[in-house]
């Protein structure tokens, strides 16, 4: 890949051109939804730009120290790192060098909760602080078997790069090892029932409490993106790989669409859990099949061998 | 007016968020409140989001008396909302203090210590003039940034004679 096709998959497609209307899409579909299965009507469709243009207009409270500017840095980086995240993903047919890599995706995907933790606890606020350590136990719990997952996958097809993930034929061990990736999600975009860090009626917004104007934009942005991000990855482990790009595209777009509907209704049909309960969800129940996958993807690789 | 701020005064009237404070009401005024967010009247249409922390939100929806106690607290949360911002005082509680009229543990109506800029009558008023209290406010909200609104930004009773008002 020469730098003009990788700064165009960065900007235009899937990155920032697509991803920017895509994450509005998304957040739009998630309250949507939720507001569909309440028997309401819901927000009209260009609702999340609507917020976004308003939050960027508002005033933004005078901070001081190294603490205001940590504040102002968070969410860019946050935005950035999901906005990398979504470039990565292999949509378009890539000609050589690099071509995306599981290691920097899952790192890129990472990084705008860690952002979220760093913010709460830079914001100085009590239920910033309270809604940062949620989130830190809820990352170490639903990270654990998310890695397990993509270990398996990766372990399966013998590559960590996404292009050739993108284009091996999906073995059922990969089936496993994405719906582990599906469990994980509903804790990866603090959505229900794993909205904990920003539980609202609880402890405000969480880390975002002292968040105001475009900083609170940024976030708003940086959680679209990092839905974008996560239905893209789930679309392109499952989609089958055609050699026409367009219906690939399509492909792709569609899984996304049908990804986002289904993690938001579950976010409406169900409540917050308890952290204790999250936690043990994914260690006792969660962990069992990724680690199922993981077993099964090794010894078959074993048995492979052994036969040839 | 430039195009960019046309396009945010009207992102400013389609997106308001609010943030609700209870400054001793009986509970019926935020009772009704919430009913505005229920299926049946559904303030998500017009973009409404009740947030949880008032730095985030738009709109200041207030309900109560103002007791003495309460009255640092708003101070507080009104400096806490970022501007351009509006205050909804919903009943007649904060608007003239009604049956707790004289009380010495009152230091309202509520005009008397920030600008008001929507006064939503009724004991409690229905939801459906909350949300048209609420639609006011927005509207408003989407003039503040042009400076072609009537209500100054100034504390006083002033603000009580130019703000508008909307009946059950």
């Amino acid at each position: 890949m020469n730098l003009t096709t990788a700064l165009a998959r960065l900007l235009i497609f899937p990155g920032l051109l697509f991803a920017v209307p895509a994450a509005w899409l998304f957040l739009w579909i998630e309250r949507k939804s939720v507001a569909l299965m309440q028997g309401r009507i819901g927000p009209p469709f260009p609702q999340p730009f609507f917020d976004f243009v308003k939050l960027v207009g508002k005033e933004t409270p005078e901070r001081r120290g190294v603490s205001g500017v940590l504040m102002r840095v968070w969410p860019l980086l946050a935005v950035s790192a999901a906005a990398g995240s979504v470039g990565l993903l292999p949509v378009l047919p890539a000609s050589g060098g690099f071509q995306g890599d599981l290691i920097l995706l899952l790192a890129l995907m990472e990084l705008p909760s860690i952002c979220i933790i760093a913010a709460g606890f830079s914001s100085r606020s009590l239920f910033g602080e309270i809604g940062s350590a949620r989130e830190a136990v809820l990352s170490v719990s639903y990270n654990v078997v998310f890695l397990l997952a993509i270990l398996s996958i990766a372990a399966s097809q013998h590559t960590f790069r996404l292009e050739e993930l993108a284009h091996l034929p999906v073995t059922p061990l990969r089936y496993l090892g994405v719906l582990a990736i599906l469990v994980c999600l509903p804790a990866k975009l603090h959505i229900n029932p794993f909205s904990l860090p920003n539980a609202e009626q609880e402890i405000y917004s969480g880390p975002l409490t002292e968040y105001a104007g475009p900083e609170l934009a940024m976030w708003e942005l940086a959680h679209g993106l990092e839905w974008v991000a996560a239905a893209g990855l789930v679309a392109t482990l499952t989609a089958p790989h055609v050699p026409n790009g367009g219906v690939n595209v399509l492909f792709f777009v569609l899984l996304s669409f049908a990804i986002v509907l289904l993690l938001s209704i579950l976010a409406a049909a169900t409540a917050r859990l308890a952290i204790d309960i999250t936690v043990r969800f994914y260690w006792q129940c969660a962990l069992i099949f990724a680690c199922l996958a993981l077993v099964l993807t090794v010894t078959s690789t074993y048995f492979v061998k052994v036969q040839s | 007016m430039n195009r960019w701020k046309r396009l945010l005064c009207a992102c400013r009237r389609r997106g308001p968020w609010l943030f609700h404070m209870n400054s001793g009401s009986c509970n019926g005024c935020d009772i009704e409140l919430i009913a505005c967010l229920t299926p049946r009247y559904d303030a998500e249409q017009l973009g409404v989001r009740l947030q949880g922390s008032p730095r985030h939100a738009d709109i200041l929806c207030i309900t109560g008396p103002v007791t003495k106690n309460s009255v640092d607290a708003i101070h507080t949360v009104y400096e806490q909302v970022c501007g351009p911002k509006a205050v909804v005082a919903i009943g007649s509680c904060p608007a003239t203090t009604n049956v707790f009229i004289d009380s010495r543990m009152l230091a309202g109506p509520l005009h008397e210590h920030i600008p008001v800029d929507v006064f939503v009558a009724g004991c409690p008023p229905r939801p459906d003039a909350i949300l048209q209290g609420i639609a006011k406010a927005a509207e408003i909200l989407g003039q503040k940034g042009t400076g072609e609104t009537t209500n100054k930004q100034t504390a006083g009773p002033a603000a009580q004679t130019k703000s508008s008002e909307v009946t059950a």
